[in-house]
C-alpha cells in the first residue's frame, strides 16, 4: 500500500463534506433495528427474573402455549448445552457457555432482569399475556451487588465451579474473584522508598451504562430449508452471525446477517441479547420474529461497564519526578467473569515514563446484569484513580498540574508497565498544546475551578473487508463490512475518493451484509478508519492500476507512460504532451471494450494501529447551597494521527466527553435491598443532555501514524478517558474539597462541602 | 537474535519463571512455533489468549510479520475496545 504522505496536501482528506447518512437520518428516514418487518411477523418478548440470584427450580410454559394467538415458547432447554471455553473472538474473552446462559438462564438466575424464557405471539399484548401465563418456582438465594463484598470471605457464591486464576497455588475454594492479574515494572519498594512526597487514596466509580438511545432490535426469518437471515442494529454484523451460529449449533453459512442503521452502541452492541432467542423462536413457530427491547430491559440486562475501586499511591521526588506509581482495581464483571480491569490495569499509567510500577486488578462477579464493552474499556475508571491522586500529587509538591504531567510524560521509547515501548505517540503534543491553550489561562469567576486530566487508549486493528466498483458515469461505490457508528462512512469514502482523485460527492459508501462483503471484526476499538480505510485505500489504489492499464490500452501506449492525477489518466514525466488526459468517466464509459467492469477488492489484518493520548482541561461552578456542579468550560485535547474528516473527529471528541461529564456527575445505578434495579429510565437514570453541557471545544493535534496511508489513529474511545478526574480536580480547585466518589451529583457534593464546613 | 519479553505469569506457567529469552526467528509464525516446541502449550496461549508487540507495533492474529534479530517481542494480553 502506497504511503500518501503527512503533509497536508490533500484534496480530499481533512476536509468536511456533508455526510452521506446524514439526510436519511436528519429527516428521520433511515432505517433502524426496529424499523424492519416481514409479512406475517411474530411479536418476540422475554420473561425476566424478578430475583437478583435464584435457582430456577420448575418453568411450566404450557399455560401460555395454551393461549390461542402464542406459536411459540422457548426455555434455556431449547438451545444447545455449551460447554466452559473461554475465547477471544469479539470485543474481549468471551465464553460461550457464559454467553448462552446470559441470553437465556439455565439453572440460575444471576441478577434482576436476567431472562428466563421467551415467546412469540402474533401481537404485543398476547406475548404480554403469555410472559405473565409462564410458571416459574425460584429458590430465592443471597446476592450480592458491591464489588469489594463480593470479594469478601463469606459472600454469596455466584458460581460453584468458579475458581480464582492468576493465584498460586491455586485455590481449592470457589469465589466471586474470577481472575486476580498483576502487571510489574521496576522495584516499587525502591520507587516508594526514593519517593519524598508520597499520595494515597481510594476512589470508586459507579456502573454506567453506555445509554445509547435505540434499544436493542431485530427480526429473524428461518426458511423450511434451514437457511435463516437476521435483520438488525448491532456493532458487527458478523458478530452476531457467529455468536447465533455458535450459540444455536448452527453452520454460519446457514446465516445471512443484514445490519440496521445503529442508533449508538459505544461497545455495548458487541454482544447478542435478543437474536439467538429470535432464531429460535422463528424456527420454532415457522415465521418470522421481531423482537425490541423497551429502555427498562436496556437497562435490567443490557452492558453496563464496571462499578470499580481504584486505590492509587503514587511517590515522588520534590521537583515532580514521579518515583512510583502503585494501583489496585476491583472491577465488577456483573453475573459472569469478565471485566475490562485488564485493560484498564494496562491503561491506568501509561501516559507516563515511570521507573516503578506496581498494578494489580481483580476481576469479580456479582448479581448484576453482565457487563459489556464501554468505550476505552476499563480505561476511563482506571484514569479516575490515577489522574486524581495525580493532581493531588501536584497539589502536595506545589506544582502546576501540567509541568508534572509534561515532566513525567510518555514519549517514543518510554516503557510501558505492560511490557512494549511506545513508538510515535503524541501525548506530550497534547500537553503542550493544552498548556499553550486560551482556556488554561483564563480567568476563573466565584465558584469556580479548574482541572486538568490526561487520558490513553491502545486503538486496535483486525480483519477487514472493501470493495471499490467504478460506475459507468465514473462515480463509486465503496462498500464495507463494518457498520458506521461514528461517520466511518464518510471517512471510508473520502479516502477512496483521494486516492481516486474525485470529489468525495461521486463516491457511495455502503455496508454490506454477511453474504455480500468479506468477514470484517465488528466496528470497535476506534479501528474503522484505520482498518478498514486501509483496505479501502488497498482496493481504490488497485482501481487506479487498473484504470492506469485501461488508459493505456486505449492510448495504444505503455502502461509506464500513465501517471494517475486529480481523476485522470494523465501523460507520466517523460511522455508529457504525447495525449490528453483521460478521464475517469470516460474510462467507465469504455470500460465493456477494455475488459469489463472495474472493481477491485482487498481483504486484510491490519496491524500497527498507533495508540491515542488526549489532555483535557475543565472549568465547573460549584453552587454551595446545593451542590449542583456546573461546567461552564471544557476543551479536549487528543492526538488523532490525522483527521480525515475533521468534523467527524470532533464529533467524537464531544461525544466521549458528554459521555464522560455523565459519568462523573450524575450516572448511577440504584438497587433496592432485594437487588432489584430502581432507576430502569432515562427520567431517574440521568445522562446529560445539551442544558448541561457548555460547548466542548476539541483541539485536534496531529501526530501521524506511519503505519496508515494518510496517518490515522483511533479517534472514539480516547476522549472518555480523562473527563471523570478533570471534573474532579476542577471541583476541588473550586471549593477545597475532593470528591472521591462517583457520582458527583449534588447531593454528595452537598454533603462534602457541608462536613468540610464542620 | 530476538529477545522475547515473557511477562510474569506467562514466565512463570510455562518458562520456569524466565522473563526474557532469546529465540532464533525470522518471522513471528516462526517465533510461535519456536516458542512452543520450548515450551510446550505456550505457542497455543499465545495465539488464542495474548498479542505480541514487536519493537512497540502491537500485532494481534497475525503470523505474517517479519522479524529482525535485534527486534524486541513483547508477550501482552489481547487489546479490544469499545
Amino acid at each position: 500500500m502506497t504511503s500518501h504522505g503527512h503533509s497536508n496536501g490533500f484534496k480530499v482528506v481533512g476536509t468536511r463534506p456533508i455526510r452521506p447518512d446524514g439526510v436519511e437520518k436528519v429527516t428521520g428516514r433511515a432505517a433502524f433495528g426496529a424499523d424492519f418487518s416481514l409479512p406475517g411477523m411474530l411479536v418476540g418478548k422475554v420473561k425476566r427474573s424478578p430475583h437478583a440470584h435464584a435457582r430456577i427450580r420448575t418453568i411450566n410454559v404450557a399455560p401460555a402455549l395454551a393461549l390461542p394467538g402464542v406459536k411459540a415458547v422457548i426455555t434455556a432447554a431449547d438451545l444447545p448445552e455449551i460447554p466452559s471455553e473461554e475465547s477471544f473472538v469479539g470485543e474481549g474473552p468471551i465464553n460461550f457457555r457464559d454467553l448462552s446462559r446470559n441470553c437465556l438462564a439455565r439453572d440460575k438466575v444471576l441478577y434482576e432482569g436476567h431472562a428466563v424464557a421467551a415467546v412469540a405471539a402474533t401481537s404485543s399484548a398476547i406475548a404480554d399475556e403469555a410472559l405473565e401465563r409462564i410458571e416459574i418456582t425460584y429458590e430465592p438465594l443471597p446476592h450480592v451487588i458491591d464489588v469489594e463484598a463480593a470479594m469478601a470471605p463469606g459472600a454469596p457464591l455466584l458460581h460453584d465451579d468458579l475458581f480464582t486464576q492468576g493465584v498460586e497455588p491455586a485455590p481449592t475454594r470457589p469465589s466471586n474473584i474470577a481472575k486476580r492479574l498483576q502487571f510489574v515494572l521496576g522495584d516499587i519498594a525502591a520507587g516508594l522508598r526514593a519517593a519524598e512526597a508520597v499520595v494515597e487514596r481510594r476512589y470508586t466509580t459507579q456502573p454506567v451504562h453506555q445509554a445509547y438511545i435505540e434499544p436493542h432490535a431485530c427480526v429473524a426469518a428461518v426458511a423450511a430449508d434451514g437457511q435463516c437471515q437476521i435483520w438488525c442494529s448491532s456493532q458487527g454484523q458478523f458478530m452476531v452471525r457467529a455468536y447465533c451460529a455458535k450459540l444455536l449449533g448452527m453452520g454460519i453459512a446457514n446465516i445471512r446477517v443484514t445490519p440496521a442503521e445503529i442508533g449508538g452502541g459505544f461497545g455495548g452492541k458487541t454482544l447478542v441479547y435478543l437474536e439467538p432467542l429470535a432464531v429460535a423462536l422463528a424456527k420454532k413457530s415457522g415465521r418470522p420474529v421481531k423482537m425490541v427491547m423497551t429502555r427498562e430491559e436496556v437497562f435490567r440486562a443490557t452492558g453496563p461497564t464496571s462499578g470499580a475501586v481504584v486505590e492509587v499511591k503514587l511517590g515522588a521526588t520534590r521537583d515532580g519526578k514521579i518515583t512510583a506509581a502503585q494501583a489496585v482495581l476491583k472491577y465488577q464483571a456483573g453475573a459472569f467473569p469478565g471485566s475490562p480491569v485488564q485493560p484498564g490495569c494496562m491503561a491506568a499509567f501509561s501516559m507516563y515514563d515511570l521507573p516503578n510500577v506496581h498494578i494489580t486488578g481483580y476481576d469479580v462477579v456479582c448479581n448484576r446484569p453482565k457487563v459489556a464493552a464501554y468505550r476505552a474499556p476499563g480505561a476511563p475508571i482506571a484514569s479516575f484513580g490515577v489522574e486524581s491522586c495525580l493532581d493531588e500529587l501536584a497539589r502536595t509538591l506545589g506544582m502546576d498540574p501540567l509541568a508534572l504531567r509534561e515532566k513525567n510524560a510518555a514519549r517514543e521509547g518510554t516503557r510501558t508497565a505492560y511490557g512494549p515501548v511506545f513508538n510515535e505517540i503524541g501525548y506530550i503534543d497534547t500537553v503542550t498544546a493544552a498548556k499553550k491553550h486560551a482556556h488554561y489561562s483564563a480567568p476563573l469567576g466565584p465558584h469556580q475551578g479548574r482541572g486538568v486530566a490526561s487520558g490513553f487508549w491502545f486503538n486496535v486493528g483486525g480483519e477487514s473487508s472493501a470493495e471499490v466498483h467504478v460506475n459507468e458515469d465514473g462515480s463509486a461505490v465503496v462498500v464495507s463490512g463494518n457498520p458506521d457508528i461514528g461517520g466511518s462512512r464518510a471517512s471510508l469514502a473520502m479516502m477512496a475518493a483521494e486516492v481516486l482523485g474525485i470529489p468525495v460527492e461521486r463516491v457511495r459508501p455502503i455496508v454490506g451484509d454477511t453474504s455480500s462483503i468479506g468477514y470484517s471484526f465488528l466496528t470497535g476499538g476506534s479501528r474503522v478508519t484505520f482498518a478498514t480505510g486501509m483496505a479501502v485505500v488497498q482496493a481504490a489504489e488497485e482501481v487506479v492500476a487498473e484504470l492506469k492499464r485501461r488508459a493505456a490500452m486505449i492510448l495504444d501506449v505503455s502502461p509506464d507512460a500513465v501517471a494517475w492525477k486529480d481523476g485522470a489518466a494523465v501523460p507520466t514525466e517523460s511522455y508529457l504532451g504525447k495525449f490528453d488526459p483521460l478521464s475517469l468517466a470516460t474510462l467507465a464509459l469504455k470500460a465493456g471494450r477494455t475488459g469489463g467492469p472495474i472493481s477491485a477488492k482487498a481483504s486484510i489484518n491490519a496491524q500497527g494501529a498507533g495508540p491515542g493520548f488526549a489532555t483535557h482541561i475543565c472549568d465547573v461552578e460549584v453552587d454551595p447551597e446545593t451542590g449542583k456542579v456546573h461546567v461552564v468550560r471544557y476543551t479536549a485535547v487528543q492526538d488523532v494521527g490525522r483527521a480525515i474528516h475533521p468534523s467527524y473527529v470532533e464529533g467524537q471528541i464531544q461525544g466521549g466527553v458528554a459521555q464522560g461529564i455523565g459519568w462523573a456527575l450524575n450516572e448511577e445505578y440504584i438497587y433496592d435491598g432485594c437487588g432489584r434495579l430502581e432507576n430502569p429510565g432515562f427520567l431517574d437514570y440521568r445522562v446529560p443532555v445539551a442544558s448541561d453541557l457548555p460547548m466542548i471545544d476539541a483541539v485536534i493535534v496531529e501526530v501521524p501514524n506511519p503505519r496508515h496511508p494518510f496517518g490515522a489513529r483511533g479517534v472514539g474511545e480516547v476522549p472518555i478517558v480523562p473527563p471523570m478526574a478533570a471534573l474532579a480536580n476542577a471541583i476541588f480547585d473550586a471549593v477545597g474539597v475532593r470528591l472521591a466518589d462517583l457520582p458527583m451529583s449534588p447531593p454528595k457534593v452537598l454533603a462534602a462541602l457541608t462536613a468540610a464546613r464542620n | 537474535m530476538p529477545r522475547v519479553i515473557l511477562g510474569g505469569e506467562v514466565g512463570r506457567r510455562y518458562a520456569g519463571g524466565a522473563t526474557e529469552i532469546a529465540v532464533e526467528a525470522d518471522t513471528l509464525r516462526h517465533l510461535l512455533l519456536e516458542l512452543d516446541r520450548r515450551f510446550p502449550g505456550l505457542g497455543r496461549q499465545i495465539e488464542e489468549g495474548m498479542a505480541v508487540a514487536i519493537d512497540g507495533t502491537i500485532y494481534q492474529d497475525t503470523y505474517v510479520v517479519p522479524l529482525r534479530p535485534e527486534s524486541e517481542v513483547c508477550l501482552i494480553p489481547r487489546i479490544a475496545g469499545g
